[in-house]
């Protein structure tokens, strides 16, 4: 692989931040796939940790490029009833009800 | 009258003098599709019966005086992505196999309303996250140009039934150049518009503040046409906050194709002598190149000139827009909609099944790197030196813009690959995204033409980028382009 992908040893990553990982994105990853996960997650960072070279120091961040502000509206019902469009997507409903599994055991 | 020759212009001119139909329009389309579609699979959902009466409908109005517009009567597909109501809308992910949109995305009411006949959903990369198109969950996208090479991606399914005439126009979304690299690898023309342009309510969100919306045409003209239609604002009530509602959307109005006086600047970096790591191959440098000297010859000033930053845009995008991915696909939770895992009986295993079955390799991959770089204790070293570099990378294209109409460069760094070598070292297909990602990341515009032909017969394009709000300049450029050049978009 070329030197400008990745020029510095690969980040190695640990089981347990895997594991952490897949908590926050709710994901069950297999054995294999965890391996799998742990190899392209550490190449990712390696070459991500390119940024660290520059320096930010007092450039506020830039999360949108143009300036955001809060859009209101009158309140007013617009969509009309999507009760049966919404519920008829529904993997699993009783009436008009959405069916989900035990959330208190 | 060969129909499938025009483009969505001249068809709609055709319609509406009465040379030909909608109806009969939409039968040619549905004969290529008949013809083509077994092979290169560009859909995922084709609504036969629903264009057809559709299509009826739209003449009726057209002969009654009712629609007047340059898109009535002209056949369209839309990516995945975009919700359509009541017609299946499934972002090429096993997750929503089964979703049915309860409402359509502005920019496809907006065409509807205008009497473009909607023919079908097109294949794209899972969630858009992909430059192939193999990552869909519904089979792989073939390049019309050379079925053993991928389209591009991730609206692959577009740009190849533009390019295969199995409709007139697309609608593809660029996330990180997801409308003008499949252009590009198809010889089609894809613009991804100034952040903002186009509502991006009912487009299924990736990356929010990159994210937007653009048409995939045979002609500039084309593209312009489209983006009016998509870009005007409609409705009465605002549904995407980041919606600009610009009022200087008659793109195409006077567009002129004199391009004397016009400054273009080509980043040294974006065409390196020797490959520095980017993977440009010679035949797309010698293409763009050669696209700069007609334009000099046209009368533009054309020079090269250092882009800051450059190297720092690919890390930069994907630290953003995994995160951005992470956070946005934390709704399909197998409750209200799309697929569910059914041997859960407990709702946070139920969850992670759920997610774990539903999503493929790629969307795992960076969701997984989007947690991680959102998470407490790494949020500052990634996502917000991500988000600093994004600001500075932004500042570099300001000073560019004070002294270029727009920047010259490849769309990609080489013509498409072949179906099944990209996937396996993704740093690497993300280098390929070089040249399109800073478009998102500094909210610009930009337009990608046909500009040559490769090895295999694959096309090669190049891309024109503009200060945001320029669209019209870059069309201009486009235009002329396209009558000074060899080179045309479809056979």
């Amino acid at each position: 692989m070329d030197n400008r992908i990745i020029n510095q040893d690969e980040i190695n990553i640990q089981d347990d931040t895997i594991e952490y990982a897949g908590i926050l994105a709710e994901l069950a990853l297999s054995s294999e796939e965890r391996e799998q996960a742990k190899k392209d997650m550490g190449r990712m960072l390696s070459y991500i940790d390119k940024l660290k070279e520059l320096d930010t120091t007092g450039v506020e961040p830039m999360s949108h490029v143009l300036p955001i502000q809060n859009v209101f509206r009158e309140d007013v019902v617009e969509n009309g009833d999507g009760r049966e469009s919404s519920l008829g997507n529904a993997p699993f409903r009783k009436e008009d009800l959405f069916v989900v599994p035990k959330t208190v055991v | 009258m060969e129909l499938l020759s025009l483009s969505a212009v001249e068809l709609g001119t055709a319609i509406r003098d009465g040379r030909t139909t909608a109806p009969e329009a939409l039968q040619a389309v549905f004969e290529q599709i008949a013809r083509k579609e077994e092979l290169y699979h560009c859909y995922v959902t084709i609504d036969r019966e629903g264009a057809l009466k559709r299509a009826e409908e739209v003449q009726g109005k057209i002969e009654r005086g009712e629609l007047k517009h340059p898109l009535a009567g002209v056949p369209m597909a839309v990516k995945d992505n975009l919700c359509t109501k009541g017609m299946r809308t499934t972002c090429s992910s096993r997750m929503l196999s089964n979703f049915v949109p309860s409402y359509s995305a502005e920019a496809v009411t907006n065409l509807e309303e205008a009497g473009a006949v909607l023919v079908g959903k097109t294949n794209m990369d899972e969630f858009a996250m992909g430059s192939t198109t193999e990552t869909s969950a519904y089979g792989v996208t073939r390049n019309p140009r050379n079925p053993e090479h991928v389209p591009g991606g991730s609206s692959g399914g577009s740009a190849a039934a533009v390019a295969a005439g199995e409709c007139f126009f697309a609608l593809g979304s660029d996330t990180g150049g997801s409308v003008r690299q499949p252009a590009a690898h198809c010889g089609v023309v894809g613009l991804k518009p100034t952040y903002g342009t186009v509502s991006r309510y009912g487009l299924v969100a990736y990356g929010s503040s990159l994210d937007q919306i653009g048409p995939i045409c045979r002609t500039v003209e084309d593209c312009g046409v489209v983006l009016e239609t998509i870009a005007a604002p409609s409705g009465a009530c605002i549904r995407d906050s980041t919606h600009i509602r610009r009022k200087d959307t008659d793109f195409c109005r006077g567009l002129k194709t004199d391009i004397r006086g016009i400054k273009i600047g080509i980043p040294k970096a974006y065409i390196p002598e020797e490959d520095d790591g980017s993977g440009l191959t010679r035949d797309v440098r010698e293409a763009v190149l050669g696209a700069a000297r007609l334009f000099r010859e046209s009368g533009a000033l054309v020079e090269e000139f250092d882009l800051e930053l450059t190297d720092y845009a690919v890390p930069a995008y994907y630290t953003i827009a995994s995160a951005e991915a992470g956070s946005n696909l934390e709704r399909f939770d197998g409750i209200k909609y799309g697929y569910r895992a059914t041997e859960a009986e407990e709702l946070h295993r139920m969850y992670r099944q759920t997610r774990s079955q539903g999503f493929g390799p790629e969307v795992k991959r960076r969701i997984l790197l989007g947690s991680f770089v959102l998470s407490a204790g790494h949020y500052d070293a990634y996502y917000l030196k991500a988000l600093q570099v994004r600001a500075l990378i932004k500042k570099a294209f300001d000073r560019a813009f004070r002294r270029y109409d727009c920047i010259l460069g490849p769309t990609a760094p080489s013509t498409a690959p072949r179906l099944g070598e990209s996937l396996e070292e993704p740093v690497k297909m993300y280098l390929g995204d070089i040249y399109t990602i800073s478009a998102n990341l500094a909210g610009l515009p930009a337009l990608s033409i046909p500009c040559g032909t490769g090895a295999g017969g694959l096309p090669i394009g190049m891309q024109l980028t503009g200060d945001c709000f320029q669209e019209k300049k870059l069309l201009q450029i486009g235009c002329c382009y396209e009558q000074i050049s060899p080179f045309k978009a479809g056979d």
